[in-house]
């Protein structure tokens, strides 16, 4: 019989996210990953494997191996432990996580280290979205022009016809964003934005704006993760990770059975909850990858807040801080932004604040569970993470 | 030459629309694929080329606004997902036609044209677009 080990979050820490132009993917890694080892009140001697998130560092900042680069940076090479790079498109933070969370699991490893990084910011906006639209299928999406914010438009387009949605609507996921965002020291965009105000911002692709879209971020996110037999010598306060779930899907939408349905959500989360032994009436919050304001309103209803067409019953109350289900009180991948291989992994930094009770003015009331959903661009992949409180 | 080669090596199926058939299932693919995703090892040896019509009508569209470099000289252009008579969605764009007259549903037919240039000295590259049908 074997028998797995339960795995903690004991630590987390992140950088600003944001246009930080002056700051080196190195420096950015290397901050969070301090403040994380600080935060779990370990050493970096303690940490046994790391694993390095990042989405597109080697075409946009002609850097590869961003596991090796952090391990080299934070001083852990010195110690000759193993890191591993992982990309898994703009679902690399969740799939990192899911892999240490397997190392630990297994007893392979007492204490891993999950460290995601991007600088978006390095190149102009055209080039970066030359490069955005490779995660897409490059020879029979990308080629004919599709970017990832025109597929986004293809999805809300049919979407909106078929339920009988408004642009308000979608503008409540980016209204409700910008308002937790304002509450959180880290966040990208601080200012507190409208249900007009979003409406008539520039056309990106239409139906959506600019405010229906997730910034370019630079920014590091990094958590700290341990046996239970590490938490427990060492009395150490962990959060739980109950379930960890990966689904895949076509990578291309015009392959996939339903295009405003993402199935690697519903499969990730099914088998998510079916782990955890919850529902989704069990989740006190979510963060949720609404790289698109669409994207955040079909996720409502594939991870189980909502039936198919009907998650706008849920705004903008329900998702508030206080409302029923609150989502994103980070500020989500809209305000507090997206540093696509940070964004994952600054979920469970956020999730760490929440379920220690220490999220201050952003603060949801006693949580006793949260879900956390990473997802690659249009959603070939999908990684959820179920967490339990104290 | 790389890159180049990367396009060629598709034209065959962007020039004249050359699908793949599975005739364990009779499943039309395109874009093209070497394995039924039904079928699985059934579908060895039994994947072969047929010709589409290039008929179809609009899933969903949208009027791109935010362009990479190598479509800046086209926008705002209209990118659609299009439901073939044969089976199979693709994307493509849809040219000569005016944006109000778009809609879900509506019939288009395919036309050869330049899809993409990479600069002012960069290499052309052609392919299928749509436009809506009388």
């Amino acid at each position: 019989m074997i028998t797995l080990n339960d795995v903690y979050i004991i630590g987390a820490g992140e950088t600003k996210f944001g246009e930080l132009w002056e700051r080196s993917l190195r420096e950015l890694a290397t901050e969070a990953g301090l403040r994380a080892i600080e935060s779990a009140g370990i050493y970096s001697r303690d940490v046994e494997v790391l694993y390095g998130s990042n989405t597109l560092g080697g075409a946009i900042n002609a850097q590869n191996d961003i596991g090796g680069l952090i391990s080299d940076f934070a001083g852990l090479a010195h110690n000759n432990i193993p890191a591993i790079s992982v990309e898994a498109s703009t679902a690399s933070g969740g799939a990192a996580v899911r892999e240490a969370y397997l190392g630990i699991r297994s007893g392979e490893y007492n204490v891993a280290a999950v460290g995601g990084v991007e600088k978006l910011t390095d190149l102009y906006g055209s080039e970066v979205l030359d490069l955005t639209s490779t995660l897409l299928d490059s020879e029979w999406e990308g080629f004919f022009g599709a970017t990832p914010a025109a597929i986004a438009a293809l999805v809300a387009q049919k979407y909106m016809k078929d339920f009988k949605v408004d642009r308000e609507s979608l503008a409540m996921m980016s209204v409700n964003d910008h308002m937790n965002a304002s509450k959180n020291p880290d966040a990208h965009y601080r200012n507190v934005l409208t249900v007009e105000g979003a409406v008539s911002s520039t056309m990106v692709a239409e139906p959506l704006g600019m405010m229906d879209c997730s910034p370019a971020s630079d920014g590091a996110a990094a958590i700290i993760l341990a046996s239970e037999e590490y938490v427990k010598k060492n009395k150490i306060h962990g959060i739980r990770i109950l379930a960890s779930a990966v689904a895949q899907d076509y990578l291309a939408l015009h392959s996939r059975k339903s295009i405003y349905r993402f199935d690697s959500t519903v499969v990730a989360a099914r088998n998510a909850y079916k782990k955890s032994g919850l529902k989704p009436d069990d989740i006190s919050f979510a963060e949720i990858h609404d790289s698109y304001s669409i994207y955040g309103l079909i996720e409502l209803e594939d991870l189980g807040f909502a039936k198919k067409g009907e998650a706008k019953s849920l705004l903008p109350d329900d998702i508030k801080l206080d409302g029923r289900i609150p989502i994103n009180p980070s500020g989500g991948l809209k305000a507090k932004g997206n540093p696509f291989g940070a964004t994952g992994v600054g979920q469970f930094v956020e999730a760490f604040q929440q379920l220690n009770g220490k999220a201050k003015e952003r603060q949801v009331k006693s949580p006793a569970n949260a879900l956390l959903h990473s997802m690659a661009v249009s959603g070939s992949t999908s990684v959820v993470h179920i967490l339990e409180g104290n | 030459m790389g890159e180049l080669s990367r396009f060629w090596r598709e034209s065959n199926h962007r020039y004249r629309m050359v699908a793949i058939k599975c005739d364990n299932c009779n499943q039309i693919y395109f874009p093209p694929r070497d394995v039924c995703p039904k079928c699985h090892r059934e579908s060895i040896g039994k994947m072969h080329e047929t010709e589409l019509s290039g008929r179809g009508e609009i899933v969903s569209y949208t009027i791109v606004h935010d362009a990479p470099p190598a479509f800046m000289r086209q926008r705002p252009y209209v990118l659609a997902l299009i439901k073939l008579d044969e089976g199979p969605t693709i994307t493509g764009q849809i040219v000569d036609s005016d944006h109000e007259a778009l809609e879900i549903g509506k019939r288009v037919r395919n036309v050869f044209r330049k899809v993409r240039e990479d600069g002012k000295s960069g290499i052309i590259q052609y392919g299928y677009k749509f436009v809506l049908e009388e």
